[in-house]
């Protein structure tokens, strides 16, 4: 398993995509709505989505893609600490720092490599 | 920020944001309906079993101490307000106690007898029915220096980010409560009401129970019932909520 690093210039890590398959929108769609997999409709909503009870917790995906690029998205699902230390959303693919980690689950991330392509990939057709 | 405190104080009038908001002002109204009457009250049959039990002689314990009823008599006059001033420090051991760790010494010690499991429904059932003798008190834990070592532990838990998720108490239940994780309004994660009927186990629980249940939703490695950990965080929690009233036998989502 290649964790990323908190480095400090992440965001030239992030315009990497993390694997050599492009990201699937349609696949990174089921990701997002999957609340198995702790996923961003427990915390932000997406009006395009028919989902109900979507999260008010962090802002609104609502045209993501005309505020960030595929890099900034990448980088704030991978660890979004390297952004905001504080931050309360979850690093989805890094176990870097954490705290008594369950044992099923400490063996991986939230999300694989392939799985935050797929998502930002999906985050990117949200355009205005 | 501000339309949020807005829209919060709208929502709850009855008490200024300061003060501490019950669990059940977060639940909808089937769910507050179903803890209001205690014929429908999925948990008030603890109440009932822990009555059996604290009357009934128990396996193993000698004549003329043989139950919960030969020393205490009534539950209604002899453990009013009992639950509202725990966890406390056991005069015995030193050590700090909850209800359920109270109730088994209670049972090996003076009973001579093997005493229920922790989350058995024995020993809910006890603790369901020593609660409901303080419902309409409010928390009134012990303070001061005897205990100030376990408020700090209880406060350390509660303030740690932890799991997969790296998320702490504090996090949603103090900094972000009003607020939806998909459907579910975000309560401020008080105790008053435990032992409780959980909608989404569909059976009681206790109190950590419901403790491991949201570590594990962080995905973090849970503590043991009756831990130490879990202990302080108890106390922690009943101090933080201190002047709620009690609840027991609750229902939440």
């Amino acid at each position: 398993m290649c964790l990323l690093p908190l480095a400090a210039n992440a965001g030239d890590v992030s315009s990497v995509p993390l694997t050599s398959t492009p990201g699937d929108p349609a696949r990174g769609q089921d990701i997002v709505r999957d609340t198995g997999r702790a996923s961003c409709l427990i915390c932000h909503a997406i009006s395009a989505m028919p989902d109900r009870d979507q999260g008010t917790l962090g802002p609104s995906l609502d045209a993501i893609a005309t505020r960030y690029t595929e890099a900034e998205l990448r980088q704030r699902i991978v660890d979004a600490r390297t952004l905001a230390p504080d931050t309360i959303m979850p690093p989805y693919y890094s176990n870097e720092g954490l705290v008594r980690i369950g044992s099923r689950w400490a063996q991986s991330t939230i999300y694989s490599a392939q799985d935050v392509e797929d998502v930002v990939a999906f985050l990117m057709t949200l355009g205005d | 920020m501000q339309r949020l405190v807005l829209v919060l104080a709208l929502l709850f009038p009855a008490a200024a944001l300061s003060e501490p908001i019950s669990g059940y002002q977060f639940m909808e109204p089937s769910t507050r309906q179903l803890q209001d009457d205690d014929f429908l009250n999925p948990a008030f049959f603890l109440v009932e079993r822990g009555r059996q039990l604290w009357d009934g002689a128990w396996p193993g314990a000698p004549e003329g101490a043989a139950s919960c009823q030969s020393c205490h008599g009534a539950p209604e006059s002899s453990m009013r307000g009992v639950s509202a001033r725990y966890p406390a420090l056991d005069p015995a051991t030193g050590k700090l106690v909850n209800l359920e760790l109270k109730i088994q010494s209670e049972i090996a010690r003076k009973l001579s007898a093997e005493p229920p499991q922790y989350e058995s429904a024995d020993l809910l059932a006890l603790t369901a029915l020593i609660a409901f003798q303080s419902r309409g008190m409010p928390l009134d834990v012990p303070t001061g220096e005897k205990v100030a070592g376990w408020l700090a532990q209880g406060e350390e838990i509660y303030t740690t980010r932890r799991g997969q998720l790296n998320l702490s108490c504090q996090n949603c239940h103090g900094e972000h409560w009003g607020q939806k994780l998909r459907g579910d309004t975000i309560s401020q994660g008080h105790s008053n009401a435990f032992p409780i009927f959980r909608l989404i186990w569909d059976e009681v629980g206790s109190l950590h129970r419901m403790f491991s249940w949201c570590m594990e939703a962080v995905r973090a490695e849970p503590y043991e019932y009756g831990s130490e950990e879990y202990l302080a965080l108890e106390l922690y929690l009943a101090d933080r909520g201190r002047g709620l009233t009690i609840e027991s036998p609750g229902v939440r989502r």
